[in-house]
């Protein structure tokens, strides 16, 4: 047993705060939207220049000019607002975003973070993530507990290049819930039928219980 | 454009075409164009600049094309020498050409690519940001402290033209945009000698309210009005119209 990709965004989900401002990365991250609770007032911010972002439009009421940062279509809830990008990354590396939920390709026992490109490998691009990872208030990080070949992803320190130093605050993987302390990763919560033995064999650096 | 002595800058804005909002340009001219992806894309000045036939330019935009559309038509035709960019993606043109080492490219983070023209706008030469510190990105780049945090500085981007998209615009070139569409679009105007609007309407002097202006006709030299436009998808998601009883949503403040 483990955290299914939808279980891993409902455990993220947890960690959002009612009345907060939340921007969500590409890919897993983009599923906890589903999960936020009616009513908790969570604004989603989006990096292409919106605050109130809403689901993906009803059949027939999409807008090619109105995206989200994956350049899909999306909604703008009421008491949403459109800006341009100056004022989007005024939002975010101003730290007037609560939490920035992103992927990661690799995590360091320090917090560093890499999620943009993989040496040797087909570089996709920086887009908002090193401004996110430098700007929000608190990065969460979602991501598979090891790669699809099986490598760990929660490392001593990071061989890809960083999007950002020490940043990372906590990670929710498949196996588990850990925080990034001053003395390296700490468990916080195994996922459902997961041993602490098998979160350990995963990493690549000292797991504090 | 032709120079009128003892003529300000900000008359007879509006061109009758494509051909002359981008009189004057030429080999191997930095041109920012506006768009997230195809988001926002001046597409008939796009196209004009490669009916114009120039050659060797620097392209400055967050995505230079998306999906073999938009500013791949540039890279398609070998015009473009060197592109300034945040994120190639799925833009598979730009992947042929990186490769391919026919297009040096520089790929920088948003919020820094945005704000270095913002600055250039602004008469800000340069500026510390967090952003990219212990990154590649700081390389070569002078660090700073500032109250115990490490920035790094970065240099205003400039260009020669900036071609952007607007929706509405009037004859001095006071001009709103249209939800997402506005993206790059008003730091980039700021930031180029030349700025060329393409807009779906020219609207008369007086009807967009003062306060409703996104960007003041200061930051615009020429508008040319194009009423229809491609507006591509990119990534078209949406989701069945619920009954009445089943209103769930899948994000955004509730």
């Amino acid at each position: 047993m483990s955290f299914s990709k939808q279980e891993i965004a409902a455990r993220a989900a947890q960690e959002i705060a009612p009345g907060s401002v939340v921007n969500l990365g590409i890919g897993l991250p983009t599923l906890v939207a589903d999960h936020i609770p009616e009513g908790s007032d969570v604004w989603l911010q989006s990096e292409n220049g919106i605050l109130g972002m809403g689901p993906f439009p009803y059949e027939g009421d999409e807008d090619p000019q109105l995206i989200n940062a994956g350049k899909q279509t999306v909604t703008i809830v009421p008491g949403g607002s459109t800006f341009d990008s100056a004022t989007s990354f005024s939002m975010i590396r101003g730290g007037h975003v609560d939490l920035a939920i992103l992927g990661a390709m690799q995590v360091a026992q320090n917090g560093d973070l890499a999620n943009w490109a993989i040496p040797g490998g087909r570089v996709l691009g920086i887009g908002g993530a090193m401004d996110l990872a430098a700007g929000a208030r608190r990065i969460l990080v979602l991501t598979s507990h090891v790669t699809k070949k099986g490598a760990p992803k929660l490392v001593k320190e990071c061989s890809f290049p960083l999007t950002a130093a020490g940043v990372v605050a906590r990670i929710i993987t498949d196996l588990a819930v850990i925080d990034v302390t001053p003395k390296g990763f700490r468990l916080v919560e195994l996922a459902p039928g997961v041993s602490e033995e098998e979160v350990r064999a995963g990493m690549d650096a000292e797991l504090l219980a | 454009m032709t120079e009128v002595k003892n003529e300000g800058r900000h008359r007879r804005k509006l061109r009758a075409s494509v051909t002359e909002a981008l009189e004057g340009l030429s080999d191997g001219a930095r041109i920012m164009v506006g768009g997230f992806g195809l988001c926002g894309n001046a597409e008939a000045l796009i196209k004009g600049v490669l009916d114009a036939g120039v050659k060797d330019v620097t392209l400055i935009s967050n995505n230079s094309g998306n999906l073999e559309k938009g500013l791949a038509a540039w890279l398609k035709a070998d015009i473009v020498r060197r592109v300034i960019c945040t994120y190639v993606g799925n833009n598979e043109d730009l992947h042929r050409k990186m490769a391919g080492k026919s297009v040096e490219v520089e790929i920088i983070p948003q919020g820094t690519f945005v704000e270095r023209m913002r600055a250039a706008g602004a008469g800000i030469p340069a500026f510390y940001t967090p952003t990219g510190v212990g990154t590649v990105v700081a390389e070569g780049k002078e660090h700073r402290d500032f109250d115990g945090v490490t920035h790094i500085l970065e240099h205003a981007l400039r260009a020669d033209f900036a071609l952007i998209r607007a929706h509405q615009v009037d004859a001095f070139g006071n001009l709103r945009f249209w939800r997402t569409a506005r993206n790059f679009s008003p730091a980039m105007a700021t930031a180029a000698k030349t700025t060329v609007v393409e807009a779906d309407e020219v609207v008369p002097m007086g009807a967009i309210d003062p306060d409703d202006v996104h960007l003041p006709g200061i930051f615009v030299h020429r508008v040319v009005e194009v009423r229809e436009h491609e507006d591509p998808y990119e990534y078209k998601r949406t989701r069945p119209r619920p009954g009445e009883a089943a209103l769930d949503a899948t994000g955004g403040a509730r």
